[in-house]
């Protein structure tokens, strides 16, 4: 187990530099001048050329790479051209609203597809199934931020429950910040819980019609021990791959909710970013959220080995 | 005299475990009802073999799953089935249930795909007896080593945690009849349980299930297309076709005097070593759907006797031609 972990953490490392790699270059790419852009109307070419060699954007590219390669292992990724701060002080500091919002979206997606979605399948057919693939329907073909407008409006304005944006952090007051969630968690997490209650729904179909699962009836195993012990376990194998994959876009920030809803995190800083050429900031973030979704995925092979054993974990 | 024949009568006819009485099941389709089993019926003594034979599609399988309440739910089952002293049929789902899981042990098809890949073995084993006779876990764990010791699962105390995907599917095949006799069954329903193995695990199969069956004086019904087994195994047969038993009796007088078309051309068809280099036999045409059954016999398309013009519109009956041996037909006289 020790050596399988060790592997994929390998594996994961090579992967992160190539995306250091690849972020490094398509930077290269966009247009524009972020030194002409941080100097705007103070342009004057002496400045100019200074600032290019002090941010040591007038050495060669593989210079450039290794140089940013080098201080981002010791956790320097740069100072943001528009602010002077250091970069990963920024991203740290947008990293916890995001990851509550991804995380609290994520469960309340589990919480409604699980039982939606087993139910749908086990009494396929019924009213149950037919409200699960309205729900679904619904979920994944209305946009989230319309949804979130709407939200907005209903529990903001008309009936006044929750707070209509903004951000309160879960360690300074746990109430607020819960009250803060809600609205763009939800609205998040609907997307989210469509998809689940499809995939649950069609995953626990397939094994319901397995032949071990004909075999657990036949020893006349009550119906929930069915369920639970021999039809879920199975299921459940190839949900967590689409949880994960859920959870780790989630991680990378929903950029469109997070600016709906004023929330500051990664989505919101990467779209800041773009808008203002910081390709500091704008590594930094790519580099943090390929890092977590990375981290995602080593997560769910240890688990998948778990879950299945036929994964031989050697 | 007649004290005897009762001692004897006695003797040879042990309790009657299962039986299957005027079984119909129609299962709803897309393309409307499918009679898959129409009018079976038949029984099992304590330790007796009975064999239940045809071709797939022949509605073997789905009396069996029908009769224990396993049919699909798209399945509409009539007929009466009573298992030692209950009537299934009578008994609401959850009563079936338990007579099911404690009484009766089912060995199905494929060993490959009828075990769970994500639960040991040993657990699997026992779980029937952990909800039916109570047993604790570890007390169960204890019952799992010796149920794979009595199957001949070498190393068995190690074997017990060890998962599906690490046994072949011989060995497999011998967990999932470990699996059937957890709770020492009175009834064991075996489906067609050496299809999918090799030759010689077949045989090995099929000795153990016998050995089993002497030992704990289990009533077994074999679900077979292979009559090499059943002349080699079973006490009573019945030849399925259509939904229909078609013939029906004590194995020897059905293989030595098969009286009904089918049968007859089914037998024909076993390869022969005689016969080495010819063709092999076959019955011309297919089975018929089950959503469009001929008026009269289901076998008349197919018959190459046809000896009854009454046949083709007209349902032959059960006709007694032996003793214990019968035959759906219209014509039992003319055997050849």
């Amino acid at each position: 187990m020790t050596r399988f972990v060790l592997r994929r953490v390998l594996q994961s490392a090579i992967v992160l530099l190539g995306v250091t790699l690849v972020v490094f270059l398509l930077l290269q790419l966009v247009p524009g001048d972020p030194v002409r852009v941080a100097l705007g109307t103070r342009f004057d070419p002496q400045t100019y050329e200074a600032l290019r060699s002090r941010a040591g954007l007038d050495q060669p590219l593989p210079v450039q790479y290794a140089s940013y390669l080098g201080h981002a292992l010791t956790g320097d990724l740069g100072v943001s051209f528009r602010t002077g701060q250091p970069v990963s002080w920024i991203v740290a500091e947008r990293l916890p609203a995001t990851l509550s919002l991804a995380v609290t979206a994520v469960v309340f997606a589990l919480l409604v597809a699980f039982p939606l979605g087993i139910v749908a399948a086990v009494r396929s057919g019924s009213a149950v199934d037919h409200a699960a693939r309205v729900f679904s329907q619904f979920g994944v073909s209305v946009p989230d931020f319309w949804m979130g407008i709407m939200g907005i409006i209903l529990f903001a304005g008309v009936l006044g429950w929750l707070p209509p944006s903004g951000y309160v952090a879960l360690t300074e007051d746990p109430g607020r910040w819960a009250s803060h969630v809600a609205l763009p968690a939800v609205t998040v997490g609907l997307v989210t819980a469509s998809i689940l209650t499809r995939f649950i729904r069609s995953s626990v179909l397939e094994v319901l019609s397995a032949d071990y699962v004909r075999t657990a009836e036949a020893k006349g195993l009550r119906n929930r021990v069915v369920i639970l012990r021999h039809v879920l376990r199975n299921a459940l194998i190839p949900v967590v791959t689409v949880v994960a994959v859920q959870l780790a876009s989630l991680l990378g920030g929903v950029i469109v909710i997070e600016v709906l809803f004023a929330w500051p995190g990664i989505g919101r800083l990467t779209f800041d970013a773009v808008q203002a050429r910081d390709y500091p900031v704008l590594q930094g973030a790519v580099l943090l959220v390929a890092a977590l979704f990375l981290l995602v995925n080593l997560l769910v092979d240890i688990l998948y080995a778990r879950l299945d054993p036929r994964i031989t974990v050697k | 005299m007649s004290e005897q024949i009762s001692r004897l009568d006695a003797g040879t006819s042990e309790k009657t475990v299962f039986s299957v009485e005027d079984l119909t099941v129609t299962v709803g389709t897309r393309r409307g009802p499918a009679r898959a089993v129409a009018g079976v019926s038949w029984q099992v003594r304590a330790g007796e073999t009975f064999a239940l034979v045809g071709e797939s599609g022949s509605g073997k399988s789905m009396t069996l799953l029908a009769a224990t309440g396993l049919a699909p739910r798209a399945a509409t089952v009539t007929g009466r089935v009573r298992l030692l002293d209950s009537e299934l049929t009578a008994l609401p789902d959850d009563r079936r249930r338990k007579l099911r899981g404690r009484h009766v042990g089912f060995v199905f098809q494929d060993p490959m795909t009828s075990l769970n890949p994500v639960l040991p073995v040993g657990r699997q084993v026992t779980e029937a007896a952990e909800e039916h006779l109570g047993l604790t876990r570890r007390a169960a764990r204890d019952r799992a080593v010796e149920l794979l010791e009595l199957v001949g699962i070498p190393s068995a105390a190690q074997r017990v945690d060890a998962f599906p995907h690490q046994f072949s599917g011989g060995m497999r095949q011998r967990v999932v009849i470990a699996m059937a006799l957890a709770c020492e069954p009175d009834l064991l329903i075996a489906d067609e349980p050496t299809t999918a193995l090799d030759v010689t695990t077949q045989a090995q199969i099929v000795e153990l299930v016998a050995d089993l069956q002497q030992r704990l004086g289990t009533a077994v019904v074999w679900v077979t297309h292979d009559l090499g087994v059943v002349a080699g195994i079973a006490d009573t047969v019945a030849v399925m076709y259509g939904g229909r038993i078609v013939e029906q009796g004590p194995v020897d007088a059905v293989f030595d005097t098969p009286t009904h078309p089918y049968t007859r051309a089914l037998l024909a068809a076993r390869p022969d070593p005689a016969r080495r280099g010819e063709d092999l036999v076959a019955i011309p045409g297919a089975p018929p759907s089950p959503l469009d059954l001929p008026p009269g016999c289901a076998f008349w398309p197919r018959c190459p006797v046809r000896a009854d013009p009454r046949c083709e519109h007209e349902l032959p009956p059960l006709t007694p031609v032996g003793p214990g041996h019968t035959v759906r037909t219209f014509y039992p006289g003319e055997t050849s």
